[in-house]
């Protein structure tokens, strides 16, 4: 029976691997999910034959109760909620490690002595502090993501040491935990828990709206390692090896994010950057020289009945703006009147990896028209017009020629090459990194101010008629 | 404002400052324009087009300058045209001031403002007015063209019932915009196209232009400011020589574009290397007017030598007038568009317009700091490593990395020596599984990025089945229900995740 269920296991761990291996392109990414699906059945399904679970009742309830409430929510999400969908599912992994640590905590498995208990020990509380980390930073993500909260970074004085002396008080924990009784130990536990839940909360109300990105990722990567942490404190491998999978996968997701920023990690977590810091730099001698020149739907649409070659840039503007199915209904009129036109997403658009094509997709955009920042950026200088719907840092060239600007050094998406590039901005402001876009009075640039889904509406009715 | 086009008096200057299409441009961009008869017959645009356009035309240069605030034209005017210009006129042309002192004194003498069109820096906003790119583009295509004419023999290889013969084999050398016209021009008309150039960066463009790239087995680049060549050292030199000469009998025709700037025009193409070609091969040096590039160039004229042709015009450009008329006449709209159209003003803080202007109402200024060199842009890689702000570097001292790997070391020994098995074994796994995961996530394409983290959101749900094991094993009430509680949450995930992702999944779909 023992070697069976690691078998099984050994089968889910596989099918599990094999489900993000299917998400490596879109042909295979569905039956990716299958996989993913079916591995957990398996996993489940041995587990009930595990030889510690004798009374079924809690399992079979939470189980149902569980999947009912997750079924609704996935139905019910809208595609622009993604990403405060997505944090808020890292907070239940958060929460369930903890619950999981403590009810551990309270009835062993079995009992340990000497090193082994030691191990036993800081296992359950590294399971549970990750737990905690994952749970509070998923929640303050959530709150921020689906504007309950400001997008403003919270900037207490001496955060770094704050946050460098709750994490030590963690780490310092562990001993009299080990080493108290039953009843001490405990105490030590949820005071342990209570400091990783405020360092976790601190953590991501220090993060700016723009670094999104970075922080979901991560927290996809924290709620990874506590599974894999959970299985170390259980001795189980299939949650050590699912945990490590989804660790990897955050991390790397994080990496890519930063990568796409020119950032080091450290730099988004404790930089505070977009956060004032940049701002109150104040007003650089060298602004921005130019003129703003305005556009109008009707000439604009003049200028796309001439283009033979269109590229539109989307950021979390249109997300906002819920412009997506305008964009789509436009693009597909230009399309079926003989034009090319393509998509470039910048790595970072949006608030959540791949968020943009996710949007995109729903709308109806085939994705073989929506390109990568790196499969396109050569091609803007043989545009003819390139439309901004939304985004601001990502297009911004300071990032290339401006070294004094914050974000130099980051790719963007060269949209100035174009032979005009035309920006949809609801209005003169600066983007969530507080930096000035010299873009907006680059002489190939023209702005089409309003509210995103309007103005593409009506550009669509102008093209038509 | 006032634009006005005169004739142009340069002996074979066929071209002409504006054409109709332009006049219509211009005048959209509020300036009057106005014409000397004849301006465009050389070039096929009629003084009746010009009026159509809504350009003023007068015969008399008195008439044309009476008023006039610009002067566009093609070529260096005369003395006797200085002598006509209207004080504190803005005269844009092909003045070449380094070249000619003297004929910069005497404009500032005049009291002018002069714009040099070959002085507008290769920079991407400029590349619109750029009067040098666009003519060394008809250039290069024009050279080919020359040549073709002059060679007895096919561009293109025939295969017929009388036999067959091979295509002509081309030898471009200097791959700016010259040379990649000619080697479009000559890949066109059926030849075998070989180009050389100093610059390994143009290689690609040679390549995607279907001609093969010549290379000396030297490492030396020979990119220098604003997109030019420099002077190569006396090794590569020699090696290049060396290529030449082996290539010479196999080649039938020689198009030299190479040009370095501020200085006469490196000797390439030597008698010796004319010599080994076969008889009727041709050369055009495009460099003709700055000395040449071959051996044997006279300019103006076509010289032979050993039976070859050696093509020295230096008027290539004004042979193809009709296309080259309108390049430059798009040059200059772009240009008086940039400098603020009906509103002109000589602003001497723009960049382009301050490298352009050699004469400032009435004096002279010193060319502007030349610009920096290496116009192509950095790479990707290199890009992120040109760090932004600095606080984001955190550089590990060396002593700090000792440090970290020590760390490692006593850590993984400790494990082995101390740990139980169970956790060497779980470890094991642990560590193995972050590689599989690295490797495995690598490959995801970023589209699909959310539904990645929708996904692992459901397996990371796996955790439920800690929960299963404690409430299952319902050693302890508490613990139990904690249990459950978590089983909830972690299931809430198992279902949320892999049901949003199979929602998100379903949407994709490709184009028709």
């Amino acid at each position: 029976m023992g070697n069976l269920l690691t078998v099984a296991y050994l089968v889910a761990a596989t099918l599990f691997i094999l489900s993000l291996g299917g998400l490596s392109t879109q042909e295979t990414a569905r039956r990716g999910n299958y996989f993913g699906v079916f591995g957990m059945g398996v996993a489940l399904l041995v587990t009930l034959f595990h030889p510690d679970v004798g009374t079924y009742g809690y399992v079979f309830g939470a189980t149902v109760i569980g999947g009912g409430i997750g079924a609704l929510l996935a139905s019910r999400v809208a595609m622009t909620a993604m990403p405060e969908l997505v944090a808020l599912l890292h907070s239940f992994v958060g929460a369930a490690a903890v619950l999981v640590g403590y009810s551990t905590f309270l009835a062993p498995p079995h009992e340990l002595a000497g090193v082994e208990k030691v191990i036993h020990d800081i296992e359950i509380f590294l399971d549970v502090a990750i737990g905690a980390i994952t749970l509070t930073g998923s929640i303050v993500a959530w709150g921020k993501l689906s504007g309950r909260m400001g997008g403003r970074p919270l900037l207490i004085p001496q955060r770094h040491t704050w946050n460098a002396a709750a994490a030590l008080t963690c780490c310092a924990l562990v001993i009299p935990f080990s080493f108290g009784g039953e009843g001490f130990g405990l105490a030590m536990l949820v005071a342990m828990t209570v400091i990783a839940g405020a360092l976790g909360a601190h953590l991501v109300l220090a993060i700016g709206g723009a670094d999104m990105p970075v922080v979901v990722s991560l927290l996809n990567s924290y709620s990874g390692w506590t599974a894999a942490a959970a299985g170390f404190m259980l001795g189980n491998d299939l949650l050590i090896v699912t945990g490590a999978l989804v660790g990897s996968s955050g991390a790397i997701l994080s990496y890519i994010m930063c990568e796409a920023m020119n950032r080091s990690i450290w730099n988004v977590v404790f930089g505070g950057f977009g956060t004032g810091e940049a701002v109150a730099a104040g007003p650089r001698p060298d602004q921005p020289q130019g003129e703003v020149e305005p556009i109008e739907i009707d000439p604009l649409a003049e200028l796309l009945r001439d283009a033979e070659s269109v590229i539109v840039v989307p950021g979390y503007g249109m997300a906002v703006a819920q412009a997506q199915h305008a964009v789509q209904e436009f693009s597909e009129g230009l399309r079926k009147a003989g034009k090319q036109v393509r998509f470039a997403i910048h790595p970072v658009a949006g608030r959540l990896p791949g968020h943009m094509n996710v949007l995109l997709a729903e709308a109806g955009v085939p994705y073989d028209i929506v390109l990568e920042m790196e499969e396109i950026n050569e091609d803007f200088p043989e545009t003819d017009v390139v439309l901004v719907i939304g985004a601001n840092d990502i297009v911004n060239p300071g990032a290339l020629d401006d070294p004094t600007s914050p974000i130099y050094g980051m790719p963007v998406l060269e949209s100035w090459r174009a032979k005009t590039c035309v920006v949809l901005k609801r209005s003169m402001g600066a983007g969530y990194a507080g930096v000035d876009n010299p873009l907006f009075v680059h002489p190939h640039t023209r702005m089409l101010f309003g509210d995103a889904k309007d103005s593409m509406s009506r550009l669509v009715s102008a093209l038509r008629g | 404002m006032r634009v006005a086009i005169p004739r142009e008096t340069f002996a074979g200057e066929r071209r002409v400052a504006a054409t109709p299409d332009t006049v219509g441009r211009l005048k959209k961009l509020g300036l009057q324009v106005r014409v000397q008869t004849g301006a465009g017959a050389e070039a096929g645009f009629s003084d009746d087009a010009f009026a159509d356009a809504g350009a003023e035309l007068v015969d008399s240069t008195t008439a044309l300058y009476d008023g006039a605030d610009i002067v566009a034209k093609i070529r260096a005017p005369s003395d006797a045209e200085i002598a006509e210009l209207p004080k504190g006129v803005v005269l844009i042309a092909l003045l070449w001031p380094l070249q000619n002192p003297d004929l910069v004194e005497k404009l500032a003498a005049a009291g002018l403002t002069a714009i040099s069109l070959d002085r507008i820096p290769r920079i991407s906003r400029a590349q619109k007015m750029d009067v040098l790119s666009s003519m060394a583009n008809i250039a290069g295509y024009r050279a080919v063209v020359e040549a073709a004419n002059l060679l007895p023999r096919f561009m293109g290889g025939q295969i017929t019932a009388a036999g067959k013969t091979p295509p002509a084999r081309v030898l471009v050398i200097g791959a700016g915009v010259a040379g990649l016209a000619a080697i479009g021009a000559a890949r066109g008309m059926g030849a075998e196209v070989f180009a050389f150039d100093t610059r390994a960066a143009v290689r690609e463009q040679v390549q995607s232009m279907g001609a093969k790239f010549l290379e000396v087995q030297i490492e030396e680049s020979g990119e220098g400011a604003g997109g030019y060549a420099k002077v190569m050292s006396k090794e590569f030199i020699d090696a290049e020589m060396a290529l030449f000469r082996e290539h010479a009998p196999r080649t039938d025709i020689v198009i030299t574009t190479a040009l370095i700037p501020g200085k006469p025009a490196p000797k390439l193409w030597l008698a010796d290397m004319v010599e080994r070609m076969q008889p009727g091969s041709v050369v055009v040096d495009l460099a003709a007017a700055q000395g040449g590039n071959c051996e044997g160039t006279v300019p103006d004229e076509v010289a032979k030598h050993h039976g070859v042709s050696i093509v020295g015009y230096t008027d290539l450009t004004s042979r193809l007038p009709a296309h080259a008329s309108q390049f430059f006449a798009r040059n200059i709209v772009h240009l008086l568009s940039d400098m603020g159209g009906g509103e002109l003003k000589v602003d001497l803080d723009d960049e382009v317009v301050r490298a352009a202007t050699c004469v400032h109402a009435g004096e002279v200024l010193p060319p502007p700091p030349p610009p920096e060199p290496s116009p192509p842009p950095p790479k990707q890689e290199e890009r992120a490593h040109v760090a932004g702000p600095k606080k984001a570097e955190v550089a590990l001292p060396e002593n700090v990395r000792w440090a970290f790997a020590g760390l490692g070391a006593v850590l993984a020994l400790s494990i082995g020596m101390y740990a139980p098995d169970d956790f060497v074994q779980h470890f094991t796994v642990f560590i193995l599984a972050c590689f599989v995961g690295w490797q495995v996530v690598w490959n995801v394409t970023p589209a699909l990025h959310t539904p990645l983290m929708s996904v692992t959101n459901a397996i990371s749900g796996i955790i439920v089945i800690g929960g299963f094991i404690q409430a299952g094993a319902n050693r302890d009430q508490t613990a139990t229900w904690l249990a459950a509680v978590a089983i909830l949450f972690a299931s809430i995930n198992i279902a949320g995740g892999f049901l949003v992702t199979e929602r998100m999944l379903a949407m994709f779909r490709k184009g028709a």
